[in-house]
């Protein structure tokens, strides 16, 4: 694809798997992408497509077991994360990559003031001295915009509303300037309008700071408004990934067109009826064999249920593994 | 109003819902929860009624009072004629086949211990005086109703997926031929594929037995292509009503404005050129709602007179509601 010399994040086979009492689930299966400085990556899929867990793979967040890394390597920055000590693993989480979870409820500590959370990073990576540190929070807390910031650093996380929380989150994970920042469904659980505020904020947070983003979600809708790329997945594998106006003007993969056309839009006039993708995302207890989209593909032939489709380029910013040529109208050349 | 021809099935007027907050140790109520706060709307035979607002709101709330699951503060809910706000207990559960409900978690509404024939029957066994055989029947008309496949029936809720036990729950509002369903955000916890699978299943359904749905969303654009007509909500009141083009194309509220303003658009090329109405600050808490109107505080164009008084709900254009001081 594009040239990849200055990328910060690459991420190339990347195979996660859990060992359950049932069996093996291939959650995350060749993932490869990779993230250049100052750039904003959108991953869209549905629960279950392996999005959270490729993420928390890149980190090692997962509890292992029972999760494994299976193969695939993790550069960042020009070192192999897979290989580095836990020590080091330590300075990068939270350090050098920043991560927003999905709920700002359940992921700042109760019994700690926010003052108190936005500090930790700080000492512990930055090493700053607890004036230093309260001096910066408040100024982080001023960046993402809560009022009074100083005066707010005393409080529990239970005296913020939710939108506020998750700014507060956002505030913790760019506590120490971090190259990237992974950011897992961050406005999910929030209402429209905060929403809309969120994404102003981090707009607004990327021309000033400048670091690359990972933004995962199941939403359409906020990917279209902030992101530079997107990588679409289905069943633990990236199915599409292009340039965002690319992606949205000219989809490829039959579950990226499905998944756009089940929309509905508000600006225009009212479907009768809703395009819906029939039946059910697949179960992952087996590497895939075959196009894991097949059984709900209108388009698959023969070759889908034997052969599971590698990417391939469309244009130079835009890849998909399908064996289905969309422009043509055909299976493309064996 | 809007049509003649049509007559309203359910018609809320003035209702309330506090819920008192209790303190100290003689447990002495110092205050109420005003979780709505006198509201008024009628739904009509074989319409779609989408209430709309965000977290906290009190759509919800208005959802459950609708059928009595609260005992209500104040105001009357007349479904197809009869005031359910007063009715005894024995006569309220008479008319308990005529409503139903679709909850919003299909996982916690369904009993883990039940199979799924066992689920969608109860309410005949409580209502209904049938036989096994026809029971079984019932129930196998219901599943295929709702997309199931009969030989599940067998088979218990975590066996299924999200969207296949959605319609495990809205086989179970089917069993006893309810005329009206509240739908409290039925698609919220479902992933966008199954999400279109749902709502034309609802559509469906309510052409095939001429239900009537309030469909309450925080989807704003899944709620303008269900709904015949929309209700916004804040903070208790009811802000704007209108029928569903209308509002979505014409918001008069500045509420509606901001909240339709706030959806992402799915197309990048227009990311950059909508014109957007970015609120400030949250909603205030419902214990303790600002003076006049409760928008005040986050409205962009309020003006001292929104600060004293409460604006009238009123009809702007034909069966076209909003409450605002400057809506001509």
């Amino acid at each position: 694809m594009e040239d990849q010399s200055a990328t910060v994040l690459d991420v190339a086979n990347l195979k996660t798997v859990f060992n359950t009492r049932d069996g093996e689930v291939h959650a995350v299966n060749d993932v490869s992408f990779h993230l250049k400085p100052g750039e904003l990556l959108g991953i869209v899929g549905e629960s279950g497509s392996g999005k959270s867990v490729t993420m928390m793979s890149l980190l090692k967040l997962l509890p292992m077991p029972p999760a494994e890394i299976r193969g695939g390597s993790i550069t960042f920055d020009g070192r192999d994360i897979r290989a580095v000590s836990d020590e080091e693993l330590r300075k990068i989480r939270g350090g050098e990559i920043g991560f927003i979870f999905q709920d700002p409820m359940t992921s700042l500590n109760p019994v700690f003031t926010v003052g108190f959370q936005l500090m930790e990073p700080l000492r512990v990576h930055m090493g700053m001295s607890k004036k230093q540190a309260r001096a910066r929070a408040a100024e982080l807390l001023e960046l993402v915009g809560i009022p009074d910031a100083p005066a707010r650093l005393k409080d529990f996380p239970h005296q913020f509303s939710g939108g506020m929380r998750q700014r507060v989150m956002i505030a913790i994970a760019l506590a120490c300037d971090p190259k990237v920042l992974i950011a897992d469904e961050p406005t999910t659980a929030l209402d429209v309008t905060i929403q809309a505020q969120i994404l102003e904020l981090v707009k607004e947070l990327r021309q000033k700071l400048g670091m690359a983003i990972i933004w995962i979600t199941h939403d359409l809708g906020v990917i279209a408004e902030i992101a530079d790329r997107v990588a679409v997945m289905y069943a633990g594998q990236i199915v599409e990934h292009a340039e965002v106006k690319e992606l949205f003007a000219n989809p490829q993969h039959p579950y990226t067109r499905a998944l756009l056309e089940t929309l509905p839009r508000m600006g225009e006039a009212r479907a009768k009826r809703l395009p819906s993708i029939e039946g059910q995302p697949p179960n992952l207890d087996h590497a895939p064999t075959h196009c894991e989209f097949a059984p709900r593909c209108k388009h698959a032939f023969d070759r889908c249920r034997v052969e599971n489709p590698q990417r391939r380029d469309v244009t130079p910013v835009h890849d998909v593994a399908c064996f289905w040529d969309t422009n043509a109208g055909g299976p493309i050349d064996a | 109003m809007l049509d003649d021809k049509k007559k309203p099935l359910v018609q809320v007027r003035n209702l309330k819902m506090h819920f008192p907050i209790h303190r100290g140790i003689l447990k002495r109520q110092v205050g109420a929860v005003k979780a709505v706060d006198g509201i008024s709307f009628d739904i009509f035979e074989g319409e779609t009624l989408g209430l709309v607002g965000e977290s906290g709101c009190g759509k919800s709330t208005v959802g459950r009072c609708v059928l009595r699951l609260y005992e209500v503060t104040d105001g009357s809910i007349e479904i197809d004629g009869t005031d359910i706000a007063t009715l005894s207990g024995e006569e309220l559960r008479a008319k308990r086949p005529e409503m139903q409900m679709i909850f919003q978690d299909p996982q916690a509404s369904l009993n883990p211990r039940m199979t799924v024939g066992s689920i969608i029957s109860e309410p005949l066994d409580e209502h209904r005086k049938m036989t096994k055989t026809e029971k079984r029947e019932k129930v196998g008309e219901l599943m295929d109703a709702v997309g199931l496949a009969r030989r599940f029936a067998d088979r218990y809720p975590h066996e299924f997926s999200g969207g296949q036990r959605q319609r495990i729950g809205i086989a179970r509002a089917l069993a006893l031929n309810p005329k009206f369903i509240v739908c409290d955000e039925p698609i919220a916890a479902l992933d966008v594929s199954i999400q279109a699978q749902v709502v034309n299943l609802l559509e469906d359904l309510q052409e095939k037995y001429g239900l009537t749905y309030l469909f309450i969303s925080h989807d704003l654009s899944m709620v303008r292509h269900l709904a015949t007509r929309v209700a916004v909500m804040y903070l208790g009141r009811l802000v704007e009503l209108g029928d569903s083009e209308t509002l979505y194309m014409n918001p008069k509220h500045p509420y509606t404005q901001a909240l339709l303003s706030a959806v992402p658009h799915p197309d990048p090329a227009q990311a950059g050129n909508i014109d957007r109405v970015i609120l400030e600050g949250d909603v205030p808490s419902p214990a303790n709602p600002p003076p006049g109107c409760t928008f005040s505080t986050r409205c962009p164009q309020a003006q001292s007179i929104c600060k004293q008084d409460s604006p009238e709900w009123r009809e702007i254009g034909e069966g076209h509601f909003a409450a605002c001081h400057f809506i001509e």
